[in-house]
């Protein structure tokens, strides 16, 4: 059967009934993984170690004790978290050949409850843009850019080279992850997110990106970009995996001092029927300079949706959302230029031939281990932080922030549970114009929608809705309350229902599969 | 933690007005680096102004006692082999977090409220960003390091510039370079000059404070808040909320309740309960295991805490002290020592001989007291012919003496009584003795 597109329920339960082994799973997704390699999702592929998981898990499910529903599940993880005994390079020089002798805590619940750990995806380096292009191991290729439905609205050309230079990006910094479940070479991801990184490749590549609440989940051997925004976000195919996969990784972690105390239960989503109760917020200021009036109609379609079924849905808004980009441009490298001091040479990493002085082998070691975003980020950040500079801007932007977090407090006191906003400004752009333009300005671009829910800490999901005229996935996304990922994602859910997305038809994705597919019904959007 | 103390008035105003006491700083017109040696040239009329009120804050470093370390799991171990005891987050690797140790937040407060300092219920943790490999040596474990802030104004005036001092390595430096500081600060601002907000470093062979950053400007550390570890919170009974867990929570109120009797207390209740001097409490709480060693000693034996208190200080603290060992090492044990201070109570024996005794039990030859006493034959004669008999022999043989007590000269009995311990070799009582002596001599 067309195992690997069903979603990670259906395979449970295949595993559980024996239709397919572990074994079998873990195989077929190492071998799709090799031939869509030319979308450079991953960076390191762990095929040994993934096949003896498997077989431990086999060995559970034979004596019918499997450790839950994600045992001998295939997953894979963004390459910026701690994986004891495989590379972790953040896709940076600074980290080639760095094996980190501990687990993050995610990535170790993942594996205590039997996940099979495929390898580490790509991403721009140290989780710095939105399109997964910045890395030392070059760009991810969104897998859209390879489907049917890309190449049936792309203007029609004889040469296949073109397919080659129209392929476009997947959105960053998790980009790596995004396209591994988008292409399914595995059933769930962990990605990271600290402006959008995890919603941004969700919308571009077509899955659901759960950016959850900061603090729920443990960001201990998450390498960090910026501590007080920075969250492991997690990407799957449907929003019931992406529940499932929440409720095996959030709850208080000692070692992280930032992760809240409260006990956390799991918990399955409702099938919602009835959303007469539900107050969906509309922010004005999302309507942003540059989104595309695709999307613009939409998000407007989605909100009649809404209405439609019984929902009240109002306008609302949060006007500091225009300053969200400066304010975060500021507190984002000050806190880079703090963490990336850490990388001097000396303990582990990298570490330049120069050896005149202390002082300039830490210059030279971190000139050959950085790329130039990153540096670019690490001096503007020093600049910030000096004395004489720190009331005016870093003082200035944690107070910009407050107000940024305080327009949601307020729209969510006024009785709106769940606020709706598009999630990119437009569909996936080809590569080649993509890097027309620097990171920093691509940056500043596209994070404008999904920025402000790292600065306030909210949980936000990206859910695929439609497809665009040029075919690629277009994604909205919804804003939840502190803490409320269960309402949120059961809001998503019913949407998720209602639209229908439809489903990727790759080529090698079916070369794969001996069987007949499994046809979804396309989404009603398209 | 910083403890501030206002420059007492009047001797300070007094000594630093006219320069008097100490080296004194270079003279108006020279670099300030080599120091005069004392009661050196001041210039002149520079008395009669507005005195001068130094201000000092000490910056104490005391390392807590704990088993790991503040902000990782590991573990503390004094004089561990380098590179042993270093955890991830102190090796720094990337995606590691600082945890907050509970036992040392704790003991910290315990400190405060110990030094009758207020708490601050909220405390917030910033990041300090040196870069550089110029950091001082690391202080050695175990060791107090002391840094003294020092500034002088004119009272009802602002606080001066204030200068850190560094480099000081016992109390009497301490109090050495603040005294330095200090004049130095009103000698320069008398002449007309500033003070530098400047770290300096104490110099104890010259005994004056040099300036110590001479190279690059001041250094920008950069400092920003630590955003993985949120504001430690402190309660009392009175503000924590009900619903909190107690145990995730550091309560003021129940560290109070857990502190034991502060050395004051501590004193007074020795004084009052043994009748000792205030001074010897001092002593008995300064040294590790004094105290208890002196209560078990009392406890054990039916001489007078205010006797026994002699044979601690002088005889066994001097001993120990003589061949630099602690009480622990002491091979005297408070057993051992009440033993002997009985046999002296029961007048078994003289001071004297318990002094021979004590000497020997010193050796540590698992001899008892009284096997000592038997052995070097220190008893005291108990019979009372035998002590007559000694005593004429000793009056037969002193005609001149003799005469001469009788004649009124009372102070030459005590030669008489000399002479009898001698020929008892001390094993007579000299009150006994000096009983007999007076009743035969006005015979």
């Amino acid at each position: 059967a067309a195992l690997k597109r069903r979603v990670r329920f259906q395979v449970s339960a295949a595993l559980k009934e024996g239709h397919v082994t572990p074994t079998e799973l873990c195989q077929r997704c190492l071998s799709l993984i090799k031939s869509t390699k030319f979308l450079n999702a991953y960076i390191t592929v762990a095929e040994e170690t993934a096949l003896k998981q498997a077989e431990e898990s086999e060995k559970r499910y034979r004596k019918g004790q499997p450790l839950g529903v994600l045992d001998g599940i295939p997953i894979a993880v963004k390459d910026n978290f701690n994986t004891a005994g495989i590379e972790t390079t953040c896709a940076s020089n600074m980290l080639k050949g760095y094996i980190s002798p501990y687990n993050a805590t995610v990535v170790q619940k993942l594996l205590d409850q039997g996940a099979v750990l495929l390898g580490k995806t790509n991403l721009d380096e140290f989780a710095m843009g939105s399109g997964s292009t910045d890395g030392v191991f070059g760009p991810v290729r969104n897998p859209w850019s390879y489907s049917r439905q890309y190449k049936e609205k792309s203007v029609p050309k004889s040469h296949s080279e073109d397919e080659e230079s129209n392929w476009v990006i997947t959105g960053g910094s998790s980009g790596g992850s995004a396209a591994a479940v988008s292409s399914f070479t595995c059933f769930a991801a962990l990605g990271s997110d600290t402006g959008g990184s995890t919603r941004n490749p969700a919308a571009h590549c077509g899955v659901v990106g759960l950016k959850p609440t900061y603090g729920l989940i443990s960001r201990h051997g998450l390498i960090p970009l910026v501590n007080s925004m920075d969250v492991p976000g997690i990407l799957t195919r449907c929003v019931d995996d992406a529940a499932v996969v929440l409720g095996s990784l959030a709850g208080h972690d000692p070692k992280d001092s930032t992760t809240i105390q409260d006990n956390f239960t799991p918990f399955e989503l409702p099938n919602l029927t009835d959303v007469s109760k539900l107050s969906i917020g509309i922010p004005k200021e999302y309507h942003a300079p540059g989104l595309s009036s695709e999307i613009l109609a939409l998000w407007s379609k989605a909100a009649e949706l809404f209405k439609n079924a019984g929902a009240k849905v109002i306008e609302v808004s949060l006007p500091h959302t225009c300053y969200s980009i400066v304010c975060y441009h500021v507190l984002c490298t000050a806190e880079v230029a703090s963490n990336m001091a850490r990388f001097d040479g000396l303990e582990y990493g990298h570490r330049s031939d120069m050896n005149k002085s202390t002082e300039s082998m830490y210059a030279a070691t971190r000139r050959e281990g950085f790329n130039d975003v990153v540096r670019g980020r690490i001096l503007s950040g020093n600049y910030f932080l000096l004395k004489q500079n720190y009331e005016n801007y870093f003082i200035k932007a944690q107070k910009v922030r407050r107000l940024i977090a305080n327009d949601f407090v307020k729209v969510f006191r006024s009785g709106v549970d769940i606020l709706l906003t598009p999630t990119t400004l437009c569909d996936a752009v080809p590569y080649m114009e993509f890097i027309k333009e620097d990171n920093r300005t691509r940056s500043t671009q596209d994070d404008i929608l999904t920025q402000a829910a790292n600065m306030a800490g909210l949980p936000a999901i990206n859910v695929p809705t439609a497809l665009s005229e040029r075919g690629l996935p277009i994604g909205l996304q919804f804003i939840g309350r502190s803490f409320q990922e269960k309402q949120l994602l059961t809001v998503a859910k019913w949407f998720e229902k209602q639209v229908k997305f439809p489903m990727i038809q790759l080529e090698e994705v079916k070369r794969h599969d001996h069987n007949a597919f499994q046809h979804q019904k396309s989404a009603s959007f398209s | 933690m910083a403890a501030a103390a206002r420059g007492c008035g009047g001797v300070w105003r007094r000594a630093w007005q006219r320069g008097a006491g100490g080296p004194s700083p270079a003279p108006r017109g020279q670099r300030a680096v080599a120091c005069n040696a004392r009661g050196g040239a001041v210039p002149a009329g520079k008395s009669g102004l507005a005195p001068w009120e130094p201000v000092v804050g000490l910056e104490i470093h005391a390392q807590i006692s704990s088993n790991s370390k503040l902000f990782s799991g590991s573990q503390v171990q004094f004089a561990a082999p380098p590179n042993s005891l270093v955890s991830f987050f102190d090796a720094s690797l990337p995606g590691t977090l600082p945890v907050l140790n509970r036992r040392c937040v704790e003991a910290a407060v315990m400190t405060g409220l110990a030094l009758n300092c207020s708490i601050n219920k909220k405390s917030l943790f910033d990041r300090k960003h040196y870069f550089y490999a110029d950091l001082p040596f690391p202080f050695i474990e175990g060791q107090l390091r002391v840094d003294a802030n020092v500034s002088v104004h004119h009272p009802g005036e602002p606080y001066g510039v204030r200068t850190e001092v560094k480099n000081i390595n016992s109390i009497r430096f301490l109090a050495k370079a603040v005294d330095y500081e200090i004049q130095r600060q009103i000698e320069e601002l008398e002449s007309g000059g500033t003070i530098l907000n400047e770290t300096r470093a104490f110099d104890a062979k010259l005994g004056c404070t040099v300036p110590m950053r001479d190279k690059e400007g001041k250094q920008d550390y950069r400092f920003m808040p630590e955003p993985n570890l949120p504001p430690l919170i402190l309660y009392d009974a009175k503000s924590l909320p009900a619903n909190m867990n107690h145990q995730q929570v550091v309560n003021i109120d129940l560290i109070h309740e857990r502190l034991p009797d502060l050395p004051s207390v501590k004193r007074a209740k020795l004084v009052e309960r043994y009748g000792i001097l205030p001074e010897h409490s001092f002593t008995l709480l300064n040294e590790d295991g004094l105290t208890e060693f002196f209560e078990n000693v009392v406890k054990q034996t039916q001489m007078k805490p205010k006797k026994v208190i002699g044979w601690i200080l002088n005889d066994l603290l001097s001993y120990l002290k003589q061949h630099s060992l602690t009480l622990k090492e002491s091979p005297v044990s408070s057993f051992l020592l009440a033993d002997l201070l009985n046999l002296l109570e029961k007048k078994e024996i003289s001071s004297t001989a318990a002094k021979h005794v004590l000497a020997e039990l010193w050796k540590g030859e698992r001899k008892t007291p009284l096997e000592i006493v038997k052995e070097k034959k220190l008893e005291l004669i108990q019979d009372q012919k035998e002590l007559e008999q000694i005593c004429q022999a000793v009056i037969d043989g002193q005609e001149n003496e003799v005469m001469a007590i009788k004649a009124g000269n009372l102070k030459v009995l005590n030669k008489l009584i000399g002479l009898v311990q001698r020929e008892t070799r001390g094993r007579s009582n000299p009150v006994v003795v000096k009983q007999l002596l007076e009743k035969k001599l006005s015979q």
